[in-house]
């Protein structure tokens, strides 16, 4: 597989704040690549170096067989942009922003087409200002794929919207990739990362942490599943720690938590069946029982002491 | 080229939707025009050598565009538009920085001559304007006093730290020079010592430039305000190009 994006050891410095300290990585042609981590991590700074919007002070980056910051002129028409921060005019229409970027590219596809699939058709007419933050991530995004551009860069798209707005979100990026674009993407939400990328990094303080597929990172990590059920009368600890795949229970108030490996095979039954299973035998009354996968978030946990949203 | 033209015309729609700037650039010069054409009339008069309030005014007015739309049109725009990440998403295209910035000076240069077109019409119709002057040594001045009041804009939206402290201190340095400079009402009106201040203002001399040529007057009977006014459009452009942002 070809090699869209490489970067290595590359550095940049704000003042005497270090935001990116030595990273390096590649994206694949073909793949939604995820950069995740807490606000301040670096990953914008990093989007930016790569998009040739920011000069690093170190190291080397290669987009698309081009250096970002010399060959930015024939960089710029290959690439499709969604900025963390931007913004267009209030009194410029939906039709007016896509007539205008439309003529700043050489090739592009056809809006009219485009904002069909957007849901942003009846928006024609519409001022920037008077849409709704789901509306404007839709143009934006609208305007990162005019240019039909082999990679798209999507920094922190979802932020500021609705569960509602976001899910539609996802939606088409997944869509994006269907039409066999590359995409590289930041986030600090662990669920979209997990639910979305084919790889991801995570970047804590400037650097990357850990850097495999989300299912690989949960995986490794050794990170537990967890049962969590309420019982009437006696806790039966003993007849449950005997459970194969049970590591530790807790009791916090009247709760109990039952810790035990992740399924990393399909010949298992998932762990809750075993143990409600044996509480069905035993006559062990429950209630409320939930189960929580291991996830992205309890990755970031463990590689760095800290929960993600401080 | 074509994004150019596209660009261009996109920002002129643009500030034809914005009510304030398209108020004080087009309308409020006319308005203006007919309030004091109303009270005075535009009868000769020995104040001003035998030329009626309008004739000196419509060039005094323009000096008033000129100041509006360097010092609050460009200011306000480009310091908004930086802060909000307008520029930064333009940025983000193949459209190169100095397209983005000429378009800019087009536009606001297209308003500014709207301004005073609408001027000399109105003048003209209602007031039987009298012009002695070269219309190609009026158009000259004008270009060069627009030119140099857009570089001093652009200076303050780079240094600017928010759109709203841009606007401030647009309208803080706007407001006296349009009543000390002679732009707003005749410097006949005011006291010396007062003219000795005006004479610090750069807007004091697009007044005394215009009206000179207006009435006929030589570009050598206004070296000083030549040479005023082309230092302060140098000195601007290499100033604001080192001082401009993007974001």
């Amino acid at each position: 597989m070809k090699t869209i994006i490489q970067v290595n050891e590359l550095r940049k410095t704000y003042q005497k704040t270090v935001a990116v300290d030595g990273v390096s990585f590649e994206v694949m042609e073909g793949e939604i690549f995820g950069m995740v981590g807490p606000n301040g991590a670096g990953k914008t700074t990093t989007i930016e170096c790569i998009e040739g919007l920011r000069k690093p002070d170190g190291g080397a980056i290669s987009v698309l067989d081009l250096d970002p910051s010399r060959q930015e002129r024939q960089l710029r028409p290959l690439l499709g942009i969604q900025l963390q921060e931007a913004n267009l005019p209030d009194h410029l229409k939906v039709w007016e922003a896509l007539d205008l970027y439309t003529s700043f590219y050489p090739r592009t596809l056809d809006w009219e087409e485009l904002i069909v699939g957007l849901g942003l058709l009846e928006k024609r007419n519409t001022a920037f200002g008077k849409l709704s933050g789901g509306q404007k991530q839709r143009l934006f995004i609208a305007l990162a794929l005019l240019n039909d551009p082999p990679l798209v860069f999507l920094d922190e798209l979802t932020t500021g919207l609705d569960p509602q707005a976001r899910h539609a979100i996802w939606a088409l990026v997944e869509d994006v990739r269907h039409r066999g674009k590359t995409v590289f993407l930041t986030t600090h939400f662990m669920e979209e990362a997990e639910r979305l990328c084919d790889r991801v990094a995570i970047m804590d303080n400037g650097k990357i942490v850990a850097l495999d597929t989300p299912e690989n990172l949960i995986g490794s990590l050794g990170i537990e599943e967890r049962i969590i059920f309420k019982v009437d009368g006696a806790y039966p600890i003993e007849i449950l720690s005997k459970v194969p795949r049970v590591t530790r229970i807790e009791t916090m108030q009247d709760e109990i938590v039952i810790y035990g490996r992740a399924n990393d095979s399909d010949d298992h039954p998932p762990l809750v069946t075993d143990i409600v299973t044996i509480m069905a035998a035993e006559g062990i009354r429950f209630i409320d029982l939930r189960t929580e996968q291991p996830n992205l978030e309890d990755v970031f946990l463990t590689l760095t002491g800290r929960q993600m949203r401080s | 080229m074509q994004a150019f033209i596209k660009y261009t015309w996109t920002e002129i729609k643009l500030f034809l939707r914005e009510p304030v700037g398209a108020f004080f650039t087009l309308a409020f010069p006319l308005m203006m025009l007919f309030l004091f054409g109303t009270i005075y009339g535009n009868e000769p008069t020995p104040m001003f050598n035998g030329y009626g309030s309008i004739d000196v005014s419509i060039p005094a007015y323009t000096a008033m565009i000129i100041g509006t739309t360097g010092i609050l049109g460009l200011t306000i725009t480009m310091s908004a538009y930086r802060e909000k990440g307008v520029l930064r998403r333009l940025r983000a295209t193949p459209l190169r920085p100095h397209t983005i910035l000429a378009a800019q000076v087009v536009v606001i240069f297209v308003m500014t001559v709207i301004g005073m077109a609408l001027l000399v019409l109105a003048g003209n119709l209602v007031y039987d304007l009298r012009f002695d002057g070269n219309p190609f040594d009026i158009a000259a001045a004008f270009i060069l006093c627009s030119l140099s009041f857009f570089s001093l804009g652009f200076i303050l939206a780079g240094v600017m730290p928010t759109a709203r402290t841009g606007q401030v201190v647009g309208m803080v340095i706007f407001y006296p020079m349009l009543f000390l400079s002679g732009a707003g009402l005749p410097l006949e009106l005011l006291p010396d010592n007062v003219r000795q201040f005006s004479n610090f203002l750069p807007l004091t001399h697009v007044v005394t430039l215009l009206r000179g040529l207006w009435v006929g007057e030589s570009w050598s009977q206004h070296t000083s305000e030549f040479i005023i006014l082309s230092s302060l459009l140098i000195v601007g452009a290499l100033i604001s190009s080192k001082t401009f942002r993007w974001e």
